[in-house]
């Protein structure tokens, strides 16, 4: 047995939610007295693969194939598979990231191996069983959700667990996965926007609503997100109303994020923008209506109009920052 | 073009979600349930790409009868025909194995899903079923569009998008931007009565995961209200209270 992480790549490096996914390997690893197997697709340098091992991974598979240069959910669960095959492992960890999400489905297909999708915590692992903690109904609520097949496989949610040393010098083996497969998507284009942090792995975000009064005020609130080093994000009606677009919106039926510190700025906290971001670590509201919900849910607030507030807030910042 | 939409039934997301039975049951008690958000999105993409005759949408649900109004929705929307698999949908695995058996011998070229339903937020069913079926699959799309053969779609990435191109048939887990929710006319309400709705008996499917409790998160401290010029302070609170900047 072992417990196989499969790391994403971007562009040859790895982000955040890469050390997370490893450090929550690691320590499931331990409990079970096994080894971690980081499995990773792409052309990462040597250097950047070691990196894996400051966080546990006692063995690092690469893969570089010429029909894994673009991404597939179809080829790289069979990849995935196939690396979790021959290592002998039954516990599967990946990043609850978006390509995360195409993955693991096909991946539980293919071992027939039950998915805890968007973990929280480590595992229970006690009297045979296996029970891990999600976030359901939008944030609202957990469910601890029993696996009751051998193989197991749990997606992390991003910002859910903390990076964790436990050096180990890992060997490197290039893994070169069969792959019986006929590709039917192609990817055509990659589109970045590199000078923006993605919004789900962000540890801050400032988030704007209607009391913004209008896109044009958004660089007020952009100019705070820049200071603070933060993602920026929109309620449901700004999205609604074409201010921003839909992939910024958070809330219950747009993204669900976990930053560290929340600001929500002339939102008023209707109950599907909270199960968006409840689980937020620290929120603080701005909102000229002191009877707004979201002040229920905030550990800091000020009462007052956001366009007055905001570049006060971005001063005041910049001079904690000097 | 013969599409296939997968459908749930879940809580109106104003719901206050409770508990039964020592925390192990939903309590659906007083809960309005409607279609899933997400699976609105799919359903009106499907009728948008098959409007004017150009081809057929079946909508299909795994659950039980208390579901019909929400079958009878997708109907009113503008589905031609319905499927409900008349069984518990116990986990995605399962759900997901019940849509395949439906669907293997049916020439489906196109099957779309909301990206996750908002409930249990899994996103896994789209994922499974391409599996089940040997079709490709793509998760979370924000655009679809019909490429002769093929769809041609947009996935979110982290910090990004991918546009891909993808060989019918195919499965495709739908969020928003992918087609603007219908609203159903007074005339789709009258003619969703009379579509047909199939009410088939479950195959024997594996269930991979039950819920064995849910919790609900700790409750946070009352907020600390500042005036409009504290700014500073605010600053200052987040730095050696909360510890977050």
């Amino acid at each position: 047995m072992a417990v196989l992480v499969y790391i994403e790549q971007v562009e040859g490096q790895f982000k955040k939610s890469a050390f997370e996914t490893v450090s929550y390997a690691k320590e499931i690893a331990k409990v079970l007295n096994t080894q971690t197997i980081a499995f990773t697709i792409g052309n990462a340098s040597d250097d950047v693969l070691k990196t894996l091992g400051i966080y546990g991974a006692d063995k690092i598979l690469t893969a570089k194939n010429e029909e894994l240069k673009s991404f597939s959910n179809a080829a790289y669960a069979s990849a995935i598979a196939e690396a979790a095959n021959q290592e002998n492992a039954d516990i599967i960890i990946l990043s609850n990231s978006f390509s995360g999400k195409g993955l693991t489905p096909t991946l539980s297909v293919k071992l027939n191996a039950g998915v805890v999708a968007g973990a929280v915590e480590l595992p229970r692992m006690e009297g045979g069983k296996f029970i891990v903690k999600k976030f359901a109904f939008s944030g609202k609520v957990f469910a601890s959700v029993e696996v009751s097949t051998a193989k197991k496989i749990i997606s992390l949610n991003p910002n859910s667990y903390s990076i964790i040393e436990s050096a180990t010098s890992p060997t490197i083996e290039v893994f070169n996965p069969q792959l019986n497969i006929e590709l039917k998507t192609r990817v055509k284009e990659v589109i970045r926007s590199t000078d923006k942090v993605p919004l789900p792995e962000a540890e801050i975000v400032v988030s704007g609503g209607r009391g913004l009064k209008g896109p044009e005020n958004w660089n007020i609130l952009e100019d705070l997100a820049e200071a603070l080093g933060a993602a920026t994000a929109c309620s449901k009606p700004v999205s609604d109303a074409g201010w921003r677009p839909h992939e910024e919106h958070v809330g219950q039926t747009g993204i669900v994020i976990s930053p560290n510190l929340y600001l929500a700025v002339g939102i008023s906290g209707a109950i599907q923008h909270l199960a968006g971001v409840s689980s937020s670590k620290t929120i603080v509201a701005i909102n000229k209506d002191p009877e707004a919900p979201i002040f229920k849910v905030a550990n800091y607030g000020i009462v007052g109009d956001a366009l007055e507030i905001l570049p006060k807030l971005t001063q005041a910042i910049k001079a904690f920052k000097g | 073009m013969k599409l296939l939409v997968c459908i749930s039934n879940v809580p109106d997301t104003t719901t206050k979600v409770t508990f039964t039975d020592n925390n192990t049951q939903f309590n659906t008690a007083g809960v309005q349930f409607i279609l899933n958000p997400y699976d609105e999105i799919a359903l009106s993409k499907a009728i948008e790409l098959t409007e004017g005759g150009k081809g057929t949408v079946t909508v299909i649900h795994v659950g039980e009868a208390s579901s019909e109004p929400t079958i009878r929705k997708a109907l009113a929307i503008g589905a031609d025909d319905a499927v409900r698999i008349n069984t518990y949908p116990h986990d995605a695995f399962f759900v997901a194995s019940q849509i395949a058996d439906y669907a293997r011998d049916k020439n489906f070229d196109l099957i779309l899903t909301g990206r996750e339903s908002i409930d249990y937020n899994n996103a896994l069913v789209a994922g499974m079923l391409g599996e089940l079926l040997s079709l490709p699959s793509v998760s979370i799309i924000k655009k679809l569009k019909i490429d002769g053969t093929a769809i041609e779609v947009e996935r979110e990435i982290e910090g990004g998008k991918e546009i891909i191109t993808v060989d019918l048939p195919a499965v495709a887990g739908c969020s928003e931007g992918v087609a603007e929710a219908k609203i159903p006319n007074m005339r789709g309400i009258m003619s969703a009565r009379t579509k047909p709705l199939e009410i088939i008996e479950a195959t024997a499917s594996e269930k991979l995961t039950h819920v064995v409790e849910y919790t609900n998160p700790a409750p946070r401290g009352a907020v600390t209200l500042l005036s409009a010029g504290e700014t500073e302070k605010l600053v200052e609170l987040l730095h050696t209270e909360a510890k977050v900047i």
